[in-house]
């Protein structure tokens, strides 16, 4: 019972991945991101997958791994257009895969209110910009503010530093950045974790991400995988 | 053109550009850093002064790079560079950075600038056409910092200006920016619009107006802007 969401091995825990579905990806520059998941996710068969992370990838791995696979038919990212993620650029400028880019604390909050049951807020980011065009702005205390919508994900993809068996998770330095907030916005969260312990090991204090937003936890199979940034 | 080695001459380098930020940052003051000079700048601030540099991937009290070998791959700033963290920094996810930014916890954005207009309308993230730049946190940080100070060369390389009366680029935000440092002046944006402050050592107010579209306001004479002391 204590261990039953401890998954074998990365690719055993995203088996059931089903095409098409939209995957909330945790990481920031090379830290926070399940490397050993997006191996096994590129060896399996779900494709035309929307992916929502903040970067669309540095160098050849990351993201980029799922990308050369032709996996994702659409990314929802902050920036797109680093000069690492060429593999990114390339299938965008041949018109294979679907870019929409939104401003990164935007995102993160859309996601937090996808896991937190807020249907809707304002927010002054992006007024006056791109990020407004097409949407319901309102003056609120004398300042504009656009309508933003949550962003759940059907699967979030993350990394933590430790996870005991139950699913609570710690995180290690500024690796957390997306992983905690995407955790809960999903109603199947993989975490990749470095190190699995026993229940109360990790002393209920301590835990970043609660065991209710994490279904299933593997341990990384390569902890040296590391995405170029 | 003559004039145009003459601004060049006389301007500052990225270093002293990065110096003259520096110095201008309130005591205990909570300080964003962007990629580029902005982040240079914290190799200026005393620790003494309080100064607490806050990265939007998750960390309040950056520290310095650390020294090569010793780096951490889980502990880096948003432009994704190594760093260390000093006694009582403290570290959390993306949703709570933000929530820090947008609640106007963070005093100060320090932010490389394409364009700024009279008004401080700022263009930061990318330049027309297909496949270019990103958003990033600039949206973010630019509507919700307490002040958004913006550092650029005063003029592209090819002499094009970028203190424009209205930005042709595609805006980050508007209306935000309360300082302009470039290499060769220092704005303040001015209910009446942008106020010429400081102008680099050699160099007279017409010529930094010269390359300003903006007219530029100088009531009083302006202050001589610090080079620096050689790295």
């Amino acid at each position: 019972m204590a261990f039953d969401k401890v998954y074998p091995s990365s690719r055993a825990a995203v088996a059931d991945i089903p095409d098409g579905a939209t995957i909330l990806l945790g990481g920031f520059g090379g830290a926070g991101i399940p490397e050993n998941l997006l191996v096994a996710m590129a060896s399996h068969p779900a494709r035309d997958l929307t992916v929502v992370t903040n970067h669309a990838g540095f160098g050849e791995r990351g993201l980029a791994v799922l990308l050369r696979q032709g996996k994702v038919r659409k990314i929802i990212c902050s920036y797109a257009f680093h000069k690492s993620a060429f593999v990114f650029r390339e299938l965008f400028l041949e018109g294979k895969i679907e870019l929409e880019q939104i401003p990164q604390g935007t995102m993160a909050e859309r996601i937090r209110a996808a896991g937190a049951g807020i249907p809707a807020f304002y927010t002054p980011t992006g007024v006056g910009t791109q990020a407004a065009e097409g949407k319901e702005t309102r003056v609120i205390d004398g300042r504009e503010t656009l309508l933003e919508y949550p962003l759940p994900g059907d699967v979030a993809v993350i990394k933590a530093h430790r996870a005991d068996g139950m699913g609570n998770l710690t995180y290690r330095g500024t690796a957390a950045n997306f992983n905690p907030v995407m955790a809960a916005a999903a109603p199947l969260t993989i975490a990749e974790v470095e190190e699995i312990v026993a229940p109360g090991e990790i002393a209920p204090e301590h835990v970043h991400t609660p065991s209710i937003y994490v279904q299933r936890v593997a341990r990384g199979e390569d902890l040296g995988l590391r995405s170029e940034t | 053109m003559a004039s145009d080695q003459r601004l060049e001459a006389r301007a500052l380098r990225p270093a002293d550009m990065a110096r003259r930020v520096a110095a201008e940052l309130p005591e205990g003051a909570v300080v964003n850093l962007g990629i580029g000079i902005p982040t240079l700048a914290a190799n200026y601030v005393a620790a003494d002064r309080g100064v607490m540099f806050m990265a939007e991937n998750g960390v309040i009290g950056a520290g310095p790079r650390p020294a090569p070998g010793q780096e951490d791959k889980d502990y880096i700033n948003a432009s994704r560079e190594p760093i260390t963290a000093l006694p009582g920094a403290s570290v959390f996810g993306h949703a709570d950075a933000f929530a820090m930014i947008r609640g106007g916890h963070v005093d100060i954005a320090v932010m490389g600038a394409l364009q700024v207009s009279a008004r401080g309308d700022l263009a930061n993230w990318t330049v027309p056409g297909l496949g270019k730049g990103g958003i990033g946190g600039a949206m973010d940080l630019a509507a919700g910092a307490g002040e958004v100070y913006a550092v650029m060369t005063h003029t592209m390389k090819d002499g094009g200006l970028k203190l424009l009366n209205e930005c042709s680029y595609p805006l980050t935000a508007r209306g935000v920016v309360s300082k302009l440092f470039t290499d060769i002046a220092v704005i303040e944006f001015a209910p009446d619009g942008p106020r010429l402050r400081e102008v680099a050592a050699g160099l007279s107010v017409e010529d930094v107006q010269r390359v300003s579209e903006p007219r530029l306001i100088s009531g009083e004479p302006p202050g001589a802007m610090t080079r620096g002391e050689p790295d």
